[in-house]
């Protein structure tokens, strides 16, 4: 495994961090609310076969927090615009949570650049009946513990030292994702209308203990998209690329392999 | 100096071993725990204590805004203001509404709108309090915490142009946008009603409440007296930077009062009350208490940095009077606490909460009275010159 090249990109006056990773066909992958504050197994399994390019989304990490940046619709025509600087115009797309949120978002705006699209338990729809967690009512602690089934992994989280970077990373992100995700309160009511525009194979990943998007959100996503292929992870939490990095890579790997070879 | 009676109109029936199994007393706490009866004869008795304190001879009652909360039944603070309004007719009581939180409102014409009724009402006796409410209002309303500030200030400028600006006319914001904003009926007070800003305090609100173009009255809510002078030392020098000097009259203290004979009795009467309300009608945790944007990421460091914030930690009976967040004793003593901050900070607005947490009619109606007859005349003279102390 190689380290990320890291760069900054001027794009509609925002500076945005870029970390790319990896030969190969281009993978371009969007991160959850918490940003991407460690480069994670999964990236390294990943870019062993792709061009993996990890932005931090604007107003996350180290990108800027651009003026123009008011809600998901921004966030999602953004990348539209970053792929066209990039002279991508044909890429994998993987999202988590708040990231997946924002690659349906921009698919159903123009799908064209997207070969194929692999949403890992998405934000952006809602389920009547069901609701989700709240991230913004949790606290630090909670947080870590709800966002995974495997409880290692929070106490790991939780025993990491909170320095005084990590701390700033943390407000900083927490201000984007309110800004993207505040009202309504992870979901965008519009979304679910246009969803059938997205024309790339799709693919769902979804822990089946997922406490903050509960599993019954898979069954919302595939109701609309019929065509899309769901893989559902039991005793798997929110993040499954985390908690089953080799899972995941291996279901992503088998779906472009079989529905865009 | 002028003094007023402020209410929360707390929940104080609740049952505090049940709700002391929620997160907060904030949003999350289960309104079944509401009793709707109880609920009805609270509204009664708060507001009979707040006409008692206009009858004894208080310069203004005020109510305020709170939502989704034991620590507050007014949710609509306009309807009590009307009704105070008519229980004081012919007096010369003002009634500050301190405040409405605009940025909650998706129509701030409404606010433009029902504080003129309430002018014409109670023919210019209202005070205009403009608040940003509590950062889990922003939970409880769904307005993103983000835009906060924004809302706050375009909404305030969109109210004080409805009042004062022929319309009908077109108002284009960020945040709001009217076609036609003509507001009927105008308020009675020219050019507009005065307004309040009540805070807890921040270097940002100060700078904009102390403009000349405004010079609002600061009112420092439920804060250690140290903060209080702080904060109005602030304003005074904000005040020096824009070319003048403030007046008392531009700076208020909000302070829980309570007085019975004798200091031992007034601690040992007010004591579980008052601290049913810091630590638990107040306590939230910092989610709720500083929601993203509520404040802007230098001062949310700040705040962390110095653990400040009392209503995220508990704190005993003892703490309260070491930090000075509450004016309790005999008569004798709290004239004199308010005395020794009048002489530090020369602030002319006393805002005195007489009920707060769970303390019981009798008590609030004993300790409202000893302070108008005991406590109020003694006050009365500081800060209006020369004469008036002469006259004491």
């Amino acid at each position: 495994m190689t380290a990320p090249k890291s760069e900054h990109l001027a794009i509609l006056g925002a500076r945005i961090h870029l970390r790319r990773a990896g030969t190969g066909a281009p993978l371009l992958f969007l991160h959850g609310a918490g940003g991407v504050p460690v480069w994670l197994p999964f990236f390294d399994q990943l870019s062993e076969r792709f061009e993996l390019l990890v932005p931090d989304h604007p107003g996350f990490g180290a990108s800027d927090a651009p003026p123009w940046l008011k809600n998901i619709g921004d966030a999602a025509l953004y990348y539209l615009d970053l792929l066209e600087a990039l002279r991508l115009d044909a890429v994998h797309l993987v999202g988590s949570s708040l990231g997946g949120w924002i690659a349906a978002e921009a698919a159903v705006r123009n799908c064209a650049p997207f070969r194929t699209m692999t949403l890992i338990s998405p934000a952006g729809l809602r389920v009547a009946g069901v609701p989700a967690g709240d991230p913004f009512l949790w606290s630090p602690e909670e947080h870590a513990r709800n966002l995974y089934h495997d409880q290692s992994f929070a106490e790991r989280m939780i025993a990491t030292p909170l320095t005084p970077e990590l701390a700033d990373l943390q407000i900083k992100n927490r201000f984007a994702f309110a800004r993207l995700a505040w009202q309504p309160r992870l979901y965008n009511p519009d979304l679910e209308r246009w969803l059938h525009r997205i024309k790339a194979p799709v693919q769902l990943v979804w822990g089946n203990e997922d406490k903050l998007l509960p599993a019954a959100y898979a069954q919302a996503w595939m109701k609309k998209l019929p065509k899309a292929r769901l893989l559902p992870i039991p005793a798997c939490g929110h993040l499954p690329h985390v908690e089953r990095p080799d899972q995941v890579v291996s279901a992503i790997r088998s779906f472009i392999r079989e529905t865009a070879p | 100096m002028k003094f007023h009676a402020f209410h929360l109109m707390p929940y104080r029936h609740l049952d505090m071993a049940e709700a002391g199994k929620y997160r907060s007393y904030w949003s999350v706490l289960p309104n079944r725990l509401y009793d709707s009866a109880q609920g009805a004869e609270l509204y009664q008795e708060y507001i009979d204590q707040l006409v008692l304190a206009a009858t004894l001879g208080f310069d203004g009652v005020c109510v305020n805004e709170h939502h989704q909360t034991a620590y507050g039944l007014m949710p609509a603070p306009n309807l009590v203001a009307s009704i105070l309004i008519d229980r004081t007719r012919g007096m010369s009581t003002r009634i500050p509404i301190i405040g409405r939180a605009l940025p909650l409102l998706n129509n701030p014409l409404a606010v433009a709108e029902e504080y003129a009724m309430l002018d014409a009402l109670s023919h210019g006796r209202i005070v205009a309090g403009f608040v940003r409410g509590i950062g889990c209002e922003y939970h409880a309303s769904g307005v993103n915490p983000i835009y906060s500030h924004d809302r706050f200030h375009e909404a305030h400028d969109l109210i004080i142009r409805a009042w004062t600006e022929p319309g009908p006319f077109e108002f284009e914001g960020e945040q709001y946008n009217f076609k036609y904003v003509n507001t009927w009926p105008r308020p009675m007070q020219r050019p507009h009603p005065p307004v309040w800003i009540p805070s807890q305090g921040s270097a940002e609100t100060i700078e904009w409440a102390a403009d000349p173009k405004r010079k609002y009255p600061f009112i420092i809510t439920f804060s250690p007296i140290e903060s209080v002078l702080r904060f109005h030392e602030l304003y005074r020098q904000q005040a020096r930077k824009f070319g003048y000097e403030a007046d008392g009259s531009q700076l208020g203290w909000a302070v829980p009062i309570y007085v019975a004979e004798t200091d031992e009795i007034a601690i040992r009467e007010s004591e579980q009350h008052i601290e049913a309300l810091f630590n638990n009608f107040l306590y939230m945790p910092l989610e709720m208490l500083l929601p993203p944007g509520y404040t802007s990421i230098a001062s949310l460091k700040a705040i962390l940095a110095t653990k400040k914030g009392m209503t995220t930690t508990k704190q005993t009976m003892k703490d309260i009077l070491a930090k000075g967040t509450f004016a309790v004793g005999s008569p004798e003593t709290v004239r004199r606490k308010i005395e020794e901050a009048h002489a530090k900070s020369g602030f002319k607005v006393l805002v005195c909460m007489i009920q707060f947490g769970t303390l019981p009619d009798a008590l609030v109606r004993k300790s409202t009275e000893l302070f108008a007859k005991e406590v109020m005349p003694k006050l009365r003279h500081l800060g209006e010159g020369a004469a008036a102390e002469a006259a004491e």
